[in-house]
């Protein structure tokens, strides 16, 4: 393992402290327990939380901001934060319109949030992210994963939020754009969580992971390499088969990075993938391209499509300022 | 059970689970995604450090702080669900008592109740219920029927080595290897190794104590 790190053990509030140091002007951030908030508190509107393992930066803390979320809570590496973190980061940021959680589906996310949940003493909802496609929900019970289209849950829903919109708003909101959004991965390497200081999983240099989690857990299948417009081919076609868009449909393309893979190999996907996507009928109106869902250093890609709609594109092309997503202020 | 056997025990796991560190491990890489080992790991040493401020309490008293401080150190699924072990086997404690070994497999039962409720699993799901199910009513069963101490607490190892083996052939609906699929048959389930290493420690600890 070649990692910078002074002690293993130091690692999250290193980076924590690094991050709030860097965007002061955007986040402060509370340790003990341990949660980003925005830097000047929002007044009278319900306030969105998010959190997970830390590893996958930007997410959730570099979403932290105007348009977006509230307050994150960052658990240990690929770990669920506790429901402390997440009732103390509630108590800081409440401010008189309820509390909507937003939680990747995980077993561990959401039973933390659950906990807290039923100890809030504030009005709250929860949106429970799922767009991976990778998983099928039909077969295994704990039901598809939430990756790369929570990011573009957060924005959306946070847009709605700055508007005053209510809490049942909020949440309607979050679910119609989780139903309308699906992800798949596939990663080319595996990673290696600091703490173990050896790779999650083994795969071979010919070898791809098709269908992989952003916790270096294993896929569904183990391939050999083949180009980009094979693997975008498998991706799409995997997505399409969910959402079943109708002839003519508007779409957001995300290609997200998990690390490893350079900006210019994500454009190929990008390339590949939005053709594909006309070829189907699919118009895709606006794009979002870099590593927004990480995997520690994992090589890999996913790609996710969410069916836009008007209040959708509306709220998706908002103003925004946080420190990985930033425009129209 | 006093809280002086309640501190011994949390020691004598952690040491425990330190042993089977590469075992754990190399089970939850396979199927899992590598941090159950460093979370239990956590969450156990924590308790350890509290001995001064356990000590001093009653055995549900001692017990309701653990499962708060685990429930805040550990994370993932396993802080929810082993947090809310000790907090309902606290109530249990607190309403039942826990002097005989009836009372205690009420408490344990209590315990395993929560961990079902909130994962919302059952036994043959490929976790840790596999093994938390089957000691308890085993428990419960031998307590009732008068069983000595030293010959249950045997037979309690013996069902935990069981349900730990009985992961290895099934497919996993609950927790990260359900993600697998058919891949996940032929590993044990790390949530459930860890369970069973736990249990014989503490039986060892009962047994060598009498």
């Amino acid at each position: 393992m070649k990692k910078f790190i002074n002690q293993v053990d130091d690692l999250l509030v290193e980076s924590l402290s690094g991050f709030a140091a860097a965007h002061r002007d955007i986040v402060s951030l509370n340790l003990d327990p341990n949660y980003l908030v925005r830097a000047s508190k929002a007044e009278s509107k319900v306030v969105l939380i998010s959190g997970g393992g830390s590893g996958h930066e930007p997410l959730h803390s570099g979403f932290v901001g105007y348009g977006m979320l509230d307050a994150a809570c960052p658990g240990h590496v690929f770990t669920s934060p506790t429901p402390d973190q997440m009732l103390a980061a509630a108590v800081a940021a409440e401010s008189g319109r309820g509390v909507l959680f937003i939680v990747k589906n995980y077993a561990g996310d959401v039973m933390n949030f659950e906990m807290a949940a039923e100890m809030l003493p504030f009005e709250h909802a929860t949106v429970i992210t799922s767009d991976d496609v990778a998983v099928e929900n039909s077969t295994y019970t704990t039901g598809r994963r939430g990756v790369a289209g929570t990011v573009i849950v957060e924005k959306v829903v946070g847009s709605l939020a700055e508007t005053g919109a209510d809490l049942a708003a909020c949440k309607v909101l979050g679910d119609r754009v989780n139903s309308r959004t699906a992800s798949m991965g596939v990663a080319l390497t595996s990673c290696t969580v600091p703490a173990a200081g050896r790779p999650t999983f083994d795969i071979e240099h010919h070898e791809l992971e098709m269908g992989v989690g952003i916790h270096g857990e294993p896929g569904r299948r183990r391939e050999a390499m083949r180009s980009a417009d094979e693997i975008v081919a498998d991706l799409v076609s995997a997505i399409l088969e969910d959402l079943k868009p109708a002839q003519g449909s508007e779409a957001l393309l995300l290609v997200n990075g998990f690390t490893g893979t350079p900006l210019m190999e994500l454009y190929v996907l990008y390339n590949s993938a939005a053709k594909l996507l006309k070829r189907h009928g699919v118009n895709v109106t606006r794009s979002l391209v870099g590593d927004y869902t990480t995997s520690l250093e994992m090589a890999g890609a996913s790609i996710t499509v969410c069916l836009l709609d008007e209040e959708i594109r509306r709220h998706w092309d908002a103003p925004v300022h946080t420190a990985a997503l930033r425009w129209g202020r | 059970m006093n809280t002086e056997f309640i501190l011994r025990a949390a020691e004598a796991v952690y040491q425990a689970l330190l042993t089977h560190e590469s075992e754990i491990e190399s089970l939850d890489r396979a199927i899992g995604d590598g941090d159950h080992f460093i979370n239990m790991k956590r969450g156990c040493a924590t308790i350890v450090g509290m001995r001064e401020e356990l000590a001093a309490l009653a055995p549900d008293a001692a017990l309701q702080k653990i499962g708060m401080k685990l429930l805040s150190t550990i994370g993932g699924a396993s802080g929810p669900l082993i947090g809310s072990f000790f907090m309902s086997m606290a109530k249990a404690v607190k309403e039942e008592g826990a002097e005989t070994l009836p009372e205690i497999a009420i408490a344990f039962a209590a315990g395993v109740e929560a961990i079902k409720a909130r994962g919302k699993a059952d036994v043959g799901e490929k976790t840790m219920l596999d093994v938390l199910i089957p000691v308890s009513q085993t428990f419960t069963r031998l307590a009732d029927e008068g069983y000595g101490r030293a010959e249950l607490l045997e037979v309690l190892k013996r069902e935990a080595q069981q349900g730990m083996q009985s992961t290895r052939d099934m497919i996993a609906t609950k927790g990260r290897a359900a993600f697998l699929g058919e891949r996940a048959i032929g590993h044990i389930d790390p949530g459930a190794k860890s369970s069973q290493v736990i249990i014989c420690t503490v039986c060892d600890l009962a047994l060598a104590n009498p």
